[in-house]
């Protein structure tokens, strides 16, 4: 019995969710009082992993790596859990997570709960998800000897809880790929949602797409990423893959920006996981303003380009 | 080609989420129900293989005769047949193993699902389905084409988007972009009408266990009210990001 993370990386360098999904499962091997192994992909130098709890990280790098079908990570997955005794396998949900998770949780007869926040007791085997587009929470209980835990962006946190880690390779055998990339097209040197720690989010009140100028400026200055609302993406003012909410990308940011969004309910839903929330709409009345922590009354158009020269300064002092 | 849509009844977006029994049971009263929003784009795109490039399109559900009223909304906006397996939806591991039943059962060459329902939120079941059948499985499905036996999928990613190619029979989790939200249709008369004489079959349920099991619900933390900050006082703004929220 022990607890196998695995632990995403992309070009050469952890990602947080890495570090997040280490960091629970230290929590998680410390009460089941069991040792934590991490499945690292890629990477050479895993000694980062050890700051957040890693007692042993199993390496691969392999050129079969090189796939987009979930089922050969699954697989590998599958494989490390088998070789170190893991019954309690946790992945972290950004866009691969949600894909191979489920896999993981079939090949392993697995009870899987997505979308966890936090581990409730461990016999009964209680984990707390987030349920209802963020509006509610449900504790549910894994019946099973094998489990598969999907731990949801940004809930749980970054903790740093040393040990003293070590590294072996790890030569799995890999399975045929199914599927075939034939193109990717990634927007680079850009901060995405599912990275970011501040999103600055603009709505139909932002009157057209070529006044998203001082919004890209807002998110420059405070290294975030922009995303917008539902109607916004319709209109064709912004791509779909900014499109936040119900129906769109979920944001669990440390603080979200929402300005000229009316605050309706399946908005909210998407971007109630974030810790803080600004909110800058001229209507007082608008919906959002109880869903925020801070607010201000007043046109983007003025309040926008404001806030972003006393941004430069506030940097400029505090770097 | 053979297209089957899966179809979650869930409730409305606008719904007062609240609990009875002790917090054990989602509260039902006075809740609309719909399609699963991210099953409707699914079931859009079905409908333009069908009408494109000649395909039938079945719709299932698995649950009790309450969602049949979701399925013949689905008729309504085209299917020409659905499925109801006759049992009560509470853990996603055993909706998957009734679903994968139906495709086996019904040779389908596409099988659609919404990646994830706007309820309970497992984004667990195309890939419960697609490791139950060992059929090739792409999520968080932004574009898709067939031709012949090949399927140029778009995948969503973090910070973009790939082009994959693959084999039928095929398991997408499909989500917005599969279709324009000006491509979803509203049923009208005709379709309402030809919906009730559309076949609905009602197939028992195979056994399967439960391995999830909802022990109680929470509602988060009631929020305190929002702090205000002048237009013209922009620095306060931030100085309790900075030093009261420490966010930047
Ligand atoms: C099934 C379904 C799913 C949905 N899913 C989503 C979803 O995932 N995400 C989503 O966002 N929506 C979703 N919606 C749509 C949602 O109901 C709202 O229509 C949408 O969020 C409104 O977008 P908005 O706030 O940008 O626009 P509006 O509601 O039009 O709000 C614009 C706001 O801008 C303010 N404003 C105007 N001018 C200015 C100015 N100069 N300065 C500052 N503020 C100004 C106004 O006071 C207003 O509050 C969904 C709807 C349905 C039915």
């Amino acid at each position: 019995m022990s607890v196998l993370v695995f632990a995403e990386s992309s070009g050469g360098k952890f990602n947080k969710t890495a570090f997040e999904a280490t960091s629970f499962g230290r929590t998680v091997a410390n009460a089941l009082e069991t040792d934590l192994t991490v499945l690292s992909v890629y990477m050479d130098d895993v000694s980062p992993l050890y700051t957040y709890g890693a007692d042993k990280v199993l390496r691969v790098n392999n050129e079969a790596l090189n796939t987009s079908d979930a089922n050969v990570y699954a697989n590998i997955i599958k494989q490390a859990a088998e070789q170190e005794g893991a019954d309690t396998v946790i992945i972290s949900l950004n866009a691969n997570g949600y894909y191979l998770a489920p896999l993981v949780a079939v090949s392993l007869d697995a009870a899987y709960a997505s979308n966890a926040v936090s581990l409730e007791s461990t016999s009964p085997f209680v984990i707390k998800r987030k349920v209802f587009s963020n509006k509610a929470f449900a504790n549910v209980a894994l019946n099973t000897t094998n489990k598969v835990i999907g731990l949801a962006k940004n809930a749980f946190g970054v903790h740093e809880n040393p040990v003293a880690g070590t590294a072996v390779d790890f030569e799995p055998t890999f399975i045929a790929s199914k599927i075939k990339r034939t193109a990717v097209d990634k927007t680079t040197g850009k901060v995405t949602i599912a990275d970011a720690d501040i999103v600055v989010s603009g709505g139909r009140g932002l009157k057209s797409g070529e006044n998203w100028g001082m919004l890209e400026e807002l998110a420059e200055i405070l290294g975030a990423a922009t995303a917008c609302s539902k109607p916004v993406a319709d209109l064709g003012w912004r791509p779909h893959a900014e499109h936040v909410g119900q129906t769109g990308k979920q944001v669990a940011s440390n603080l979200y920006i929402a300005i000229g969004i009316s605050g309706a309910i399946q908005h909210l839903a998407g971007v109630n996981s974030s810790k803080v929330k600004v909110v800058i709409n001229t209507d007082p009345e608008a919906p959002f303003f109880k869903a925020a922590d801070y607010g201000v009354v007043g046109d983007a158009f003025e309040v926008v380009p404001a806030l972003v020269e006393k941004l430069k300064a506030f940097k400029a002092q505090n770097g | 080609m053979k297209i089957l849509v899966c179809i979650s009844h869930v409730p409305d977006t606008t719904s007062k989420i609240n609990f009875t029994e002790n917090d054990t049971q989602f509260d039902k009263n006075g809740v609309q129900y719909v399609i699963n929003p991210m099953d409707e784009y699914c079931l859009t795109r079905a409908m333009w293989f069908k009408e494109k490039q000649g395909a039938s399109v079945t719709v299932v559900n698995v649950g009790t005769q309450e969602t049949e009223a979701t399925l013949r909304k689905a008729l309504a906006i085209g299917a020409d047949d659905a499925i109801r397996v006759d049992a009560s939806a509470t853990d996603s591991f055993f909706v998957a193993k009734q679903l994968a039943e139906v495709v086996k059962n019904g040779n389908y060459d596409l099988v659609l699902a919404g990646k994830e329902s706007i309820d309970y939120n497992g984004a667990m079941v195309p890939g419960f389905m697609a490791g139950l059948l060992d059929y090739s499985f792409i999520n968080a499905c932004v574009g898709l084409e067939i031709a012949e036996n090949t399927a140029t999928a778009i995948r969503e990613i973090d910070g973009g988007s790939e082009t994959l190619e693959t084999n039928l029979p095929l398991i997408i989790g499909g989500q917005k972009g599969i279709v324009q939200e000006a491509d979803l249709r509203i049923p009208n008369m005709r379709g309402i009408m030809m919906a009730r004489k559309k076949p609905l079959q009602v197939v028992p349920a195979v056994a399967a266990a439960s391995e999830v099991e909802t022990v109680k619900f929470e509602k988060p933390a009631t929020k305190g009210a929002v702090k205000l900050v002048d237009a013209d006082n922009l620095d306060e703004l931030i100085s309790l990001l900075h030093n009261e929220a420490k966010v930047i």
